[in-house]
């Protein structure tokens, strides 16, 4: 154990604000048009080289332990950093999922080389990692994954298809659940391998959503070949990393990840302006109908923020079930849904056509085209449905056909 | 409510519950829908006896808290009477008494409500209007030794019951209030009729009625501070008693669910229901997480009471009857008997949903705050 004194709360932060002050640029200041799914490389490239100031800067991995490149510092010290961070330009893609579930994963099951390689990595701004989980065979089904790895002698020569990845033409590793034996049940014959992007044998294609982005991709894995030491955790116990994995990606999205900095998503868009600002840019801010919606949306951002408070005290408490967590999940995503209902509610005619050129409240039209994203991504409000039915209140599971059953011998479906 | 209680508060909502099975059943309050007002005063002066008219009166005047945090205390009560659709002016006799102990003097009253041997209520909706208790058309005129008070008051809970009115009144200075006994000339009282077999109401007609000099609580024209705290603790006195009718209508449907079979199997191995149960118990735990944000502010008188307070009250009041209607559905044909229980519990929420600023009212109050703040900030 470490006996040096942990640096106040306090102190900490009147650090990070001066550093802060003069080190990054302020947010008035950034280039809007980075927001534009077109500039989306530089927008990576801008994320690194931000990551990259605050780590010269000694800023970097507030939580992260310091033998891996981070400061060994509390969720507090990480909070006031935060705050201190709002009116700056932060390299906040970073966050999602490179450090708060790829790197928190990681720390946890990876080996000491892989932490201080892969965690060090990304906090110097170096490399970005990504989430290679889905297939095209079906993602809520996760552990029926059918991308494979076989072993030949010292390394193993992986085959098969990911999809619905975000960011993985940016990214330089991909946490990547594949089946190494098929003899046995689902969950028995998983690895989860840590996949160099860039090697021979990966394949790329960009995958355009419905709002123009273009951050998903679909990757093709043809005779790639691993070292031994790409294995995270042991192999055929990759059941257990992914488990810790969505662990880390339902904290993530439930807004409770400790190694998260900085606040927001790190692309503005129409989703993010305040209900009142949308409001009077259609002109309706004194309409009560519309005032009963932004009232309504306050209403459920502050219902949300106690039932995570709620659910993470009878979570530590022992009074709910550890899958309760599957509950924030769920109203993370009805009150996104509502949001998106509520702005399209608002702005009426303007979301949907205006002038040529004006494009304004039109992009809360086609935030509203993408509405179920929020929904699917971090695993489908179905699935949180069924953990919490069967494993909060105990009702029965649903029939698994593939339960007990060997894998090689479980019906593969038509799609 | 929150999940840790501490051990006194534990013992309290145990005492409470047991007086409340024991003492008026489901079967209880389906009689008593019959009886004139509801609830019988000697069970309310036991109830009394029990504390549950002492929790926001400081010890000075003879009151006390379990906890000291009365008003948490009190949610713990309102939450059990929530859980069987209990009667009882819990919620019209408290307002009334914080008023009064905000506003200092009527020690006599003060004292005989926390007995149960008086029941206050406050007059403050007014016939046509919404939910605008600093905006009243009731006036008061000034006399040589007290003021005249003129106009009509409805939705008046336990109007029939009460002795005595705290009523909201426009005064040449601006808002203010008067206690002003059942018995005071000009004074009537219409019975409503109540969608709630036990929660009634009523109007109230003041017909130049005379009241003294003593009447005025607290300063004349200076009521607004005093009004906006009663707000508050009836919509979150409210909202606690709806959260505890979801938690117990929730508690037997999933019951229910596990009984009940269809095709050879439970209704709850079925994804289509299951997926249902799992929303309402994610509401339902939502619910509970506003509440008690929503009264711990209150308590605190922390800044941010009236935002919560408006977000549990709409939450709270929209959620509870789309969570019993849904398990009146579940639960088939019986779920629309006069015979079941359901419709006790849909009706309270109903009646709850309905008074002390509907689900709408306090979204408009919210986007007010909202606004308003921005422009500060901006
Ligand atoms: C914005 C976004 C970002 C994403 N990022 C990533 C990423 O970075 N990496 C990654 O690997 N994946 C990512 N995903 C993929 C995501 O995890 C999957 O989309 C999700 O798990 C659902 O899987 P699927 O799309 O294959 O749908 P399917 O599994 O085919 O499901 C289709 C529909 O059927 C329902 N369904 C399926 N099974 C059941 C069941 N047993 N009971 C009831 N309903 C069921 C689902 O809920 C869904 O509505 C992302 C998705 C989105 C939308």
């Amino acid at each position: 154990m470490s006996t040096e004194s942990v640096q106040p709360v306090e102190d900490f932060r009147l650090r990070a604000r001066e550093w802060l002050a003069e080190n990054m640029p302020r947010l008035e200041d950034r280039d809007a048009s980075l927001d534009d799914p077109e500039n989306d490389d530089a927008s990576w490239a801008r994320t690194k080289e931000l990551q990259r100031k605050l780590w010269d800067g000694g800023f970097a991995g507030i939580g992260f332990p310091r033998e891996y490149g981070g400061l060994g510092l509390t969720r507090e010290h990480q909070r006031a950093f935060s705050a201190e961070s709002a009116p700056y330009e932060m390299p906040l893609r970073i966050n999602v999922p490179t450090l708060a579930i790829c790197a928190a994963t990681i720390l946890d099951m990876g080996s000491e080389q892989q932490k201080r390689d892969r965690i060090g990595g990304a906090l110097r701004g170096d490399e970005l990692m990504v989430q290679f989980l889905s297939e095209p065979r079906g993602g809520s089904d996760l552990a029926g994954v059918t991308t494979k790895a076989e072993r030949d002698g010292d390394v193993w020569i992986l085959n098969g298809a990911k999809i619905w990845s975000s960011g993985a033409y940016a990214a330089d590793y991909g946490l990547c659940l594949v089946r190494t034996d098929w003899s046995v049940p689902k969950h028995a014959g998983l690895t989860m391998f840590l996949v160099p992007v860039k090697a021979p044998g990966v394949t790329i294609r960009r995958i355009r959503q419905v709002n123009g982005s273009t951050e998903f991709c679909e990757e093709f894995f043809d005779d790639v070949m691993l070292p031994a030491d790409a294995v995270v955790g042991e192999v055929n116990g990759g059941w257990a990393v992914a488990s810790r994995q969505l662990y880390w990606e339902r904290t993530a999205m439930g807004g409770g990840s400790p190694y998260i900095s900085g606040v927001g998503r790190g692309i503005a868009s129409a989703a993010d302006q305040p209900l009142q600002a949308l409001a009077r840019a259609v002109g309706r801010v004194d309409d009560p109908k519309v005032r009963e919606l932004i009232g309504e949306s306050r209403a459920n951002h502050l219902v949300q923020d106690h039932l995570v408070r709620r659910v993470m005290a009878g979570l530590a408490g022992g009074h709910l079930p550890g899958p309760s967590a599957s509950m924030t999940r769920l109203f993370h995503a009805e009150t996104d849904w509502r949001d998106s209902d509520i702005r399209l509610e608002i702005a009426g005619g303007a979301a949907v056509t205006g002038p040529v050129g004006d494009h304004g409240p039109g992009q809360v039209g086609e935030f509203f085209l993408n509405r179920q994203a929020g929904s699917l991504g971090g695993g489908s409000t179905e699935m949180a449905r069924n953990v919490i039915s069967e494993r909060v209140l105990g009702m029965p599971r649903e029939y698994a056909a593939d339960r007990d059953v060997p894998f090689n011998q479980v019906e593969q479906g038509r799609a | 409510m929150d999940f840790e209680l501490t051990p006194d508060q534990k013992l309290f909502r145990a005492t409470t519950k047991k007086f409340l099975d024991t003492e008026v059943p489901l079967s209880t309050v389906r009689e008593l829908s019959t009886g004139p007002h509801g609830f019988a005063r000697d069970w309310w002066t036991r109830g009394a006896e029990l504390g549950w008219t002492a929790l926001l009166v400081p010890e000075e005047q003879g009151g006390g808290s379990v906890s000291d945090a009365g008003l948490l205390d009190l949610l713990i009560v309102a939450e059990e009477m929530g859980r069987l659709v209990s009667p009882g002016p819990l919620l019209p006799v408290n307002v009334v008494l914080s008023a009064l102990v905000e506003a200092g003097g009527h020690e006599s009253t003060v004292e005989s409500l926390m007995a149960g041997e008086t029941i206050g209520t406050w007059a403050v909706y007014e016939p046509g209007s919404g939910w605008t208790p600093d905006d009243p058309s009731v006036t008061a005129t000034p006399t040589d030794d007290g003021w005249t008070l003129s106009g009509v008051k409805d939705r008046v809970e336990a109007a029939e019951a009460a002795d005595l009115f705290l009523v909201t009144v426009r005064a040449p200075e601006g808002l203010t209030q008067f206690l002003v006994p059942a018995d005071a000339p000009g004074l009537r009282v219409e019975p409503s009729w109540s969608l709630d077999l036990v929660r009634r109401f009523g109007e109230l007609h003041l017909d130049d009625v005379q009241v003294p000099a003593t009447a005025l609580v607290g300063r004349l024209g200076a009521a607004a501070p005093l009004v906006d705290r009663q707000r508050l603790i009836a919509s979150v006195l409210q909202s606690a008693e709806t959260a505890g009718a979801v938690d117990r209508v929730l508690e037997f449907t999933i019951a229910w669910a596990f009984d009940r079979y269809s095709f050879g199997r439970p209704l709850a191995s079925y994804q289509a229901l299951k997926h249902r149960f799992a929303d309402m118990k994610t509401w339902l735990e939502a619910c509970h997480g506003i509440v008690s944000a929503a009264g711990r502010a209150v308590q605190d008188r922390s800044g941010d009471a009236a935002e919560l307070v408006a977000a549990a009250a709409s939450y709270v009041g929209s959620k509870a009857t789309d969570i019993i209607q849904d398990c009146v559905q579940l639960h088939g044909g019986i779920g629309v008997t006069w015979e079941h229980d359901l419709h006790l519990y849909l009706r309270r929420a109903t009646v709850n949903r309905a008074l002390y600023g509907t689900p709408e009212e306090h979204r408009r109050a919210l986007a007010d705050l909202v606004i308003a703040s921005e422009g500060v900030s901006a």
